[in-house]
């Protein structure tokens, strides 16, 4: 079984990553569309830090019926990795979206010389 | 099952004299819409003539800004595409910006009759309301949708009755009608993806006044509908969050886009 002190720290440490998601969103600082990932992150890792022993049933599954602890920091690695993946995808999109603003910007700008030579 | 045609009653002539004195502007966002974008433009001129009109395309990879071009509207050609949002706003900061008293949406799919604007527009004209939504369901009209899509409107029809104290029937109708107040709103701020819904409670959470009229909608005559079904769960999601977050906001306009209004 887990040990107590880690499923309460984990459920206050999901717990507060969801607070500080909400407030970001309410004080307008992150949008919802960013925002869904990070709330599924918290909400899985919240269920699984207070669900002892589901969390329990999982890890006899994965052979690590010993500690299972290490299927929370698993599935919390795993949610890291899907944002930053996310994170990714947004990135090369606002680079290319900054591209051709970039482009849009220099021919308007050519234009308007043009224009008051 | 027999269809109940509602004849449109001819517009009264008090509302037609004050439409005429109000600088009018109808938003049409197109995507990828060359097939049916023109015969909107003409049925929105069949109604109005002088009815200005914005074609807004949101990033087309087909015709659509050519065809809207041919008919000399004004063609406000985004540089990609920004979402159906987005593409709205742009049309509400061309109207806030040239100083337009009176705006409607209408989409470039088609499916929004022009021949229905006087039931939005009398709502406005009479200073009943700020903005006008057009419903399929207030009335008794037969409007054909999945069943899955049906749910889904009626989801948020009781939740965005609930959270604005009214009763709405159809959050995620497009076809609208706003007057000053409601495009210098819209022009401030105006929700990202799927904006409809949001825009609904933005609405009235700023004080604004908010009329549901019953109108005809047709079946989609072009194009694609901007919602798959894969998309509606993140659609769900990402609505239901961004209303339930509001209802903790005191202010739904950020303070600097408030400054500008």
């Amino acid at each position: 079984m887990t040990p107590w002190p880690i499923s309460i720290a984990a459920a206050v440490a999901s717990f507060l990553l969801l607070l500080v998601v909400f407030e970001l969103i309410r004080s307008r600082r992150l949008s919802e569309r960013y925002a869904l990932l990070w709330l599924v992150t918290g909400v899985v890792l919240l269920a699984l830090s207070l669900w002892r022993g589901g969390l329990n049933t999982i890890a006899g599954w994965f052979g690590v019926a010993t500690y299972p602890p290490a299927i929370l920091g698993a599935v919390g690695a795993l949610f890291i990795l899907v944002v930053l993946l996310h994170y990714s995808t947004v990135i090369s999109r606002l680079s290319d979206q900054n591209t051709i603003l970039a482009q849009r910007l220099a021919l308007l700008e050519g234009q308007l010389r043009e224009r008051q030579e | 099952m027999t269809d109940v045609v509602e004849a449109t009653p001819a517009p009264r002539a008090d509302l037609v004299a004050r439409l005429r004195e109000l600088r009018r502007l109808a938003i049409v966002p197109a995507l990828d819409e060359e097939a049916t974008v023109g015969s909107v433009i003409d049925e929105i001129r069949s109604f109005d003539p002088d009815f200005e009109i914005a074609v807004i395309d949101d990033g087309s990879t087909d015709r659509t800004s050519a065809v809207a071009a041919s008919r000399a509207v004004h063609v406000i050609r985004l540089p990609f595409n920004v979402g159906i949002g987005g593409a709205v706003q742009t049309g509400y900061r061309y109207a806030f910006e040239n100083g337009f008293d009176l705006a409607v949406q209408v989409d470039g799919d088609g499916q929004h009759d022009p021949a229905e604007l006087p039931k939005i527009l009398r709502p406005v004209l009479d200073d009943e309301a700020d903005l006008v939504v057009g419903s399929r369901f207030a009335g008794h009209d037969a409007y054909r949708s999945t069943a899955v899509r049906r749910v889904g409107i009626r989801i948020f029809a009781s939740v965005v009755s609930a959270v604005v104290g009214q009763r709405i029937t159809d959050a995620t109708s497009g076809f609208r009608a706003a007057n000053a107040r409601g495009i210098a709103l819209f022009a401030a701020d105006y929700p990202h993806d799927y904006p409809e819904v949001e825009a609904t409670v933005m609405c009235v959470k700023n004080g604004l006044r908010l009329e549901e009229v019953p109108v005809a909608m047709r079946e989609r005559s072009g194009g694609r509908s901007s919602i798959t079904t894969l998309r509606s769960i993140y659609y769900m999601a990402k609505v239901l969050l961004a209303i339930f977050v509001g209802l903790f906001r005191r202010y739904n306009v950020p303070p600097e886009e408030e400054k500008r209004r």
